[in-house]
């Protein structure tokens, strides 16, 4: 009876259907998955229909005039003619319903442009430059999880100690730092001045990219990625911080300490794991964050990533690269959170796959 | 530096004299506020010294003269940074009104207008939130073709999502609740049900929200100008002025890069803290701290 009581109490936490619709029958829970999965994936569809639309839109309302942005300053060797021609030839002419969906329609074959200052197809700029971001993204996302997440620990392990208090101060002051120019700081400190670490780029100047090694890659990328984790840390640290409190407060803590469980042992036993999943589920959810810290982060050490090139298509007027890459950070942060999703729901019983079919 | 002598003063005397927490509280909102007056009349007395160039002063490391130097120009960077700072301020609080503006109209209307309407809001807030703040703030600063006006209407439109969710439970929750039922079979009507129950409500969150909105906002300005798609490089924007302190950082001059920045770092947490004072004085559950 008991056991019954619990089982219904701990579906309710998910806000799902009755005990009976988890009544395990194969079929229907291979069928729930497909259905989730269909959900997400329409999901994503729609939004990137809604984004690509927007852009459009903004893109089409601008004053920029796209010839004179594409030729730059000799635009005033133009002439009339030749500036009909070009936009015959881009198509400028016809109404914006019909050049969204031409545009649309090759979108959805792959072809996404031309970029105009890497003189490449947009998705393979994107392709390119994305493959070196994610290095550098997965290397600052994991060191923003492991000290956020260390931080978080010893400051709730003792609220109100100096530790605590001297946590907090950091993780608010941080939070009110320029991320570039904590990058500019460490590119002085330690490229300038005790040139510990090289001033920019992916790796050597002059070297092939395929020939750099693995260790000259890290070493490159070890800068940016400090700077974003330093700026990126706060939110999870004081999420974890909370975590810890409210435990060490709870029932569960009182009957661990019952038991015998003192200090550490009592933090390592009972809460490491609980707390590791909502701080997974947060640092997953953070890649918006994350594309944006990069993009200036790349710009003060010059790596040449996905960052970079978003900040010089605006700046440069790139609007096919500009377009490819604003589809790629919705699908880059959509994923991010649907990974996170998946990943609470494996690593915590409560929350299971199955009866989530509401998508 | 000297700018926000005042604040660590205060303070101090706060903690020694003015015993209560409240008391203490409306201290420190006080004092930041005068911080931020501070700045603000600084940055306009000192907006022609910022563009004064002396080029037989150039690239000269911090002195008394010179607290925090002199760039290629021979500018003196302590005029320039409080003159950015003045700039930021003025950009932020622009920005994070419209944007708090906007979130308060929506905010209400998806609480108070029913579950069509709620699901429009939802599904907006979702949208803005799906692509990542700066990437959609390049896209308007182009769109938009950089400046001033570029930047306010591009931070004021990227930054309203997080407290519309705010203002959005708070209004779904007053307008579900048993007195304004009440209310309403009372026979008042929509505007009277708005002004009398639910903007008492909101007011405060809206309140705060804003000027927890302005870190934010000065921050993506900031941002934006240092690369390059914000204000003019004429302006002396904080932005602007680490772009330039970029460009000569390996040549050694620290202090183009180290100073303003410091500056914007504490100006920002002088308005966090305003902020968080705000908080407690409206929430409940702290205003006696």
């Amino acid at each position: 009876m008991d056991l019954e009581l619990l089982i219904k109490d701990v579906l309710a936490t998910d806000e799902s259907p009755p005990a009976e619709g988890l009544s395990s029958d194969r079929r229907r829970s291979r069928a729930a998955i497909l259905q989730w999965v269909g959900g997400k994936v329409a999901r994503l569809c729609i939004l990137l229909v809604a984004v690509s639309v927007g852009s459009f839109l903004l893109v089409e309302a601008s004053p920029i005039d796209p010839v004179a942005a594409y030729v730059g300053a000799e635009v005033l060797n133009i002439g009339p003619d030749q500036r009909a021609q070009i936009e015959a030839r881009w198509g400028l002419d016809d109404p914006a319903p019909t050049r969204f969906f031409r545009w649309a329609g090759q979108a959805l074959r792959g072809n996404l442009g031309t970029s105009m200052i890497y003189n490449a197809p947009v998705a393979e700029v994107i392709r390119t430059r994305f493959a070196a971001s994610l290095g550098l993204m997965a290397l600052a996302w994991l060191l923003t999880g492991v000290f956020g997440f260390g931080l978080g620990i010893i400051a709730g392990s003792r609220p109100g100690s100096r530790v605590d208090r001297g946590v907090r101060w950091w993780v608010y002051t941080l939070a009110s730092a320029p991320t570039f120019w904590i990058g500019l700081i460490l590119l002085y400190v330690f490229a300038v001045s005790l040139q510990w670490a090289p001033v920019c780029c992916a790796g050597p100047i002059g070297a092939d990219p395929s020939t750099v090694g693995f260790g000259d890659r890290l070493h490159h990328m070890l800068l940016p990625a400090i700077t974003l984790a330093i700026v990126g840390v706060g939110s999870i640290a004081l999420h974890t911080r909370e975590q810890v409190v409210t435990f060490l407060h709870g029932d569960a803590a009182v009957f661990a300490r019952a038991q015998g469980e003192r200090g550490w042992g009592l933090v390592r036993h009972h809460l490491l794991r609980n707390a590791a999943v909502p701080a997974l589920l947060l640092q997953f959810a953070s890649l918006s964050e994350l594309f944006g810290g990069a993009i200036l982060a790349e710009t003060v050490f010059s790596y040449p990533g996905l960052g970079q090139a978003t900040a010089a298509a605006g700046i440069r007027g790139d609007v096919p690269l500009l377009l490819g890459i604003v589809l790629a950070a919705t699908v880059f942060v959509y994923a991010g959170n649907l990974i996170g999703d998946v990943a609470h729901r494996v690593a915590d019983p409560r929350v299971s796959l199955l009866p989530a079919a509401r998508a | 530096m000297t700018a926000f002598a005042p604040l660590e003063a205060l303070a101090g005397t706060a903690r020694g004299r003015l015993g209560d927490r409240r008391t203490r509280t409306l201290a420190t909102a006080a004092a930041t506020v005068a911080v931020l007056l501070v700045i603000l009349v600084a940055g306009t007395l000192l907006a022609d010294r910022a563009a004064h160039t002396n080029l037989t002063a150039r690239n000269l490391s911090p002195s008394l003269g010179h607290p925090f130097g002199t760039d290629r120009l021979g500018r003196d960077q302590l005029a320039r940074t409080l003159a950015g700072l003045r700039l930021s301020l003025l950009i932020g609080a622009l920005a994070a009104s419209v944007s708090a503006g906007i979130a308060l109209v929506l905010g209400a209307a998806a609480g108070a207008l029913g579950r069509r309407v709620d699901a429009v809001v939802g599904w907006m807030v979702d949208l803005v939130m799906s692509i990542p703040h700066l990437v959609l703030l390049i896209l308007l600063a182009f769109v938009l073709g950089g400046g001033m006006k570029a930047v306010v209407i591009g931070v004021a439109v990227t930054h309203w999502p997080s407290l519309t969710r705010v203002l959005r439970g708070e209004a779904r929750r007053v307008a579900a609740s048993d007195y304004v039922a009440v209310s309403r079979r009372l026979g008042r009507r929509g505007a009277w049900v708005g002004r009398h129950h639910l903007a008492p409500h909101l007011v405060p969150h809206f309140t705060v929200g804003l000027v927890l909105l302005f870190p934010h906002a000065i921050l993506h300005e900031s941002g934006l100008s240092f690369l390059g798609l914000g204000l003019s490089p004429h302006e002396p924007a904080i932005g602007i002025l680490l772009a330039d302190g970029m460009r000569y950082l390996s040549a050694g001059a620290w202090w183009l890069a180290l100073l303003p920045g410091l500056a914007l770092l504490l100006m920002v947490k002088t308005v966090d803290v305003l902020g968080q004072q705000l908080r407690n004085l409206t929430d409940p559950r702290t205003v006696q701290e």
